[in-house]
């Protein structure tokens, strides 16, 4: 089967649950005291998804999002970035609107859009409709679902919508590409003239 | 804001960023300000097209055969990694590497009466360029090779030369090379910019040589290296690194005033609030009292619809106009990279052409450089000071970066980066030190 690569980029106010979403998708755990975002460099996770393998490079935001100071190169060359709200938080839903609009100024033009409601555990403080924010996703022509990374409940799913809707390959084939530096290895002699 | 820190950092150019993050992976409690909306400062990568027709005053916007505005990444200035230099080093240590892909520059020339040759890149191509004459070329191979072999801690290595006290000059003596080989030499593969080096001891020039060589080994072609979207990549890329290790960023803040006591820094004022602090870094643009003018740079950004000729249509090169060639004190640099590099609209090349200023009218200076670019669609020319610190922070507990140089490589600024490491922490740099202190890669890749 084809391996292929993609970014995604999570987004989101500060303690909606970015971390956490990943972090059950990657590790299937759970921590209720998990920091605000230090020290996740990138995880990865491999999901089958037709006659191909979806690598996902998760990007957290390295509590950069906090002052709003994420850089460009976070966006750069994502294939999905995954929004994320807090259903028992208002402003958390309102401020989404502020990272559509931020996606669509930095991030690759055709990027595939999720929006996350998290916390779906906590319906008795909700304060988001699912309704008002599915009516919001299918406006943008966003992926939609309401997530507990407590509880469990459709992070897969998630992860699977995206991949549904990620282009096949060869599609949007960009400019040349670079390569990764790499520690000079003193077993592999370059040709000898 | 209100919270004590360890370090505040002003300024988000790679050097501050490369401290912050340094300061960051050893524990030190950070927080990174700047006064723009955008990551880089002096060392950022502008973009879209429209801002750097702003930020230069040039009327109206791009036209439209410059393609889409936010398919540009113009640097502001122009500099390329040694392969196998310091600063790649840096991005191997503190793995950085892993958020930027780079590109191997095609090729490196110089300009000879009136001509550009390619610098050759294997002892095959020194041995079939235009460049030296016959007798000239074995003699060169066989400095070449000394130059391999140089060990300053061997003694059979050296054949009689005192790494500290014999001069260059005396070793191009040695070797009976000409003054084209030493101009070439001297310029092209040590890149000094002057021939002050000639009269001071060989070492220094013999370690550039060898790390110009060892640098074209990696990759064969040329020894530089350029990240995809700009050189603006690399400081938000240690800027993440500090991030990921707990240091806070905030952009977009207006830095009111430095608060001292007893002639120590204690904080930093934004907005009214005050944060506190033990250490500050900064560029010269937040302290113009402690820092003095030490030089010009004239830099000119030209846009083309084509590469330069005579390159073989490289989609990237350098190109060194050593100073006599141009009746000057200083070489003039150019650096050419493209679309290729994701920093310009399809089909358009970015050529960025520096030196020191030497004199009244440093438009004037470069014009014979000029005139191997055309036709030009669009110039942007700056003139900018370059400032080092009067301040070196026994005291004041306040570290300046030195401005960018004209310099076409990072050496200069990771030996800065390393200086101030020094005097902040009291002991040598290390880049053991910026090793990751713990696994931060989380599923498959562990």
């Amino acid at each position: 089967m084809a391996l292929r690569e993609l970014k995604v980029c999570l987004l989101g106010d500060t303690g909606v649950g970015k971390s956490s979403i990943v972090w059950r998708f990657v590790e299937d755990s759970f921590d209720p005291n998990i920091n605000p975002t230090i020290g996740a460099s990138f995880m990865t996770k491999t999901v089958p998804h037709q006659n191909e393998l979806h690598k996902f490079l998760i990007w957290d935001t390295a509590g950069q999002e906090r002052f709003r100071a994420l850089a460009p190169m976070y966006y750069r060359g994502s294939t999905a970035a995954i929004i994320v709200y807090d259903i028992t938080k208002e402003e958390t839903f309102l401020t989404l609107k502020n990272w559509v609009k931020e996606l669509r100024q930095h991030g690759p033009p055709n990027i595939v859009v999720a929006i996350a409601g998290n916390k779906c555990d906590l319906n008795d403080v909700r304060e988001v409709l699912e309704k008002d924010a599915k009516d919001y996703a299918d406006s943008i022509n966003a992926v939609f679902v309401e997530t507990s990374a407590k509880n469990a409940i459709n992070i897969n799913e998630l992860f699977i919508e995206i991949s549904k809707r990620i282009p096949s390959a060869n599609a949007g084939a960009t400019s040349g590409k670079g390569f990764k530096l790499r520690r000079q290895s003193s077993e592999v002699e370059r040709r000898c003239c | 804001m209100n919270e004590e820190y360890d370090v505040i950092v002003l300024g988000t150019g790679l050097t501050e960023c490369i401290l912050s993050g340094i300061m960051s992976v050893n524990g030190k409690k950070v927080l990174h300000m700047d006064r723009n909306s955008y990551y880089g400062g002096e060392s950022a990568s502008i973009t879209p097209l429209e801002d750097l027709y702003k930020r230069f005053n040039i009327p109206g916007s791009p036209p439209e055969c410059m393609g889409r505005g936010r398919d540009w990444n113009v640097d502001l200035i122009p500099k390329f990694l040694m392969a196998n230099g310091q600063l790649v080093k840096m991005l191997l240590f503190t793995e950085v590497t892993r958020y930027l892909d780079f590109k191997v520059i095609e090729g490196s020339f110089v300009y000879k009466g009136g001509k550009i040759y390619k610098v050759p890149s294997t002892e095959a191509e020194a041995l079939t360029s235009s460049l030296m004459g016959m007798f000239e070329k074995r003699r060169f191979k066989k400095f070449l090779s000394y130059v391999a072999n140089f060990d300053e801690n061997d003694s059979k290595t050296l054949e009689c030369v005192d790494p500290k006290k014999t001069t260059m000059r005396d070793v191009y003596k040695k070797f009976d090379l000409g003054q084209d080989v030493i101009d070439f030499t001297g310029h092209a593969l040590a890149l000094y910019r002057t021939d002050e080096y000639l009269d001071q001891p060989c070492l220094e020039t013999i370690n550039r040589i060898k790390l110009y060589s060892e640098s074209l080994a990696r990759y064969g072609k040329s020894p530089y290296l350029y990240p995809l979207y700009g050189l603006g990549e690399l400081p938000q890329g240690f800027a993440r690194l500090s991030a990921i290790y707990g240091g806070t960023y905030m952009l977009n803040k207006p830095i009111e005033e430095l608060v001292m006591e007893n002639g120590k820094i204690v904080g930093v004022k934004s907005e009214g609030e005050v944060a506190r602090c033990k250490q500050l870094i900064c560029d010269p643009s937040y302290v113009s009292d402690r820092v003095t003018k030490v030089g010009q740079v004239i830099r000119v950004i030209c846009i083309l619809s084509h590469p330069i000729k005579n390159t073989n249509d490289a989609n990237s090169c350098q190109i060194i106009i050593p100073q006599n060639q141009v009746n000057r004190k200083s070489d003039i640099y150019v650096c050419m990279i493209s679309y290729a590099h994701n920093v310009a609209a399809q089909g358009k090349y970015i050529a960025i052409v520096s030196t020191t200023v030497e004199t009244n009218d440093p438009e004037r200076e470069i014009k014979p450089v000029l005139e191997l670019l055309e036709p030009i669609e669009q110039k942007f020319v700056s003139i900018s000071d370059m400032y080092a610190p009067t301040d070196v922070g026994t005291d004041s507990q306040i570290f300046i970066s030195r401005t960018y140089d004209p310099t076409t490589h990072f050496e200069t600024t990771c030996n800065d980066i390393k200086d101030i490491y020094k005097r902040m922490m009291g002991s040598e740099f290390d880049f053991e030190e910026m090793k990751r202190k713990k696994s931060d890669i989380f599923g498959e890749d562990q």
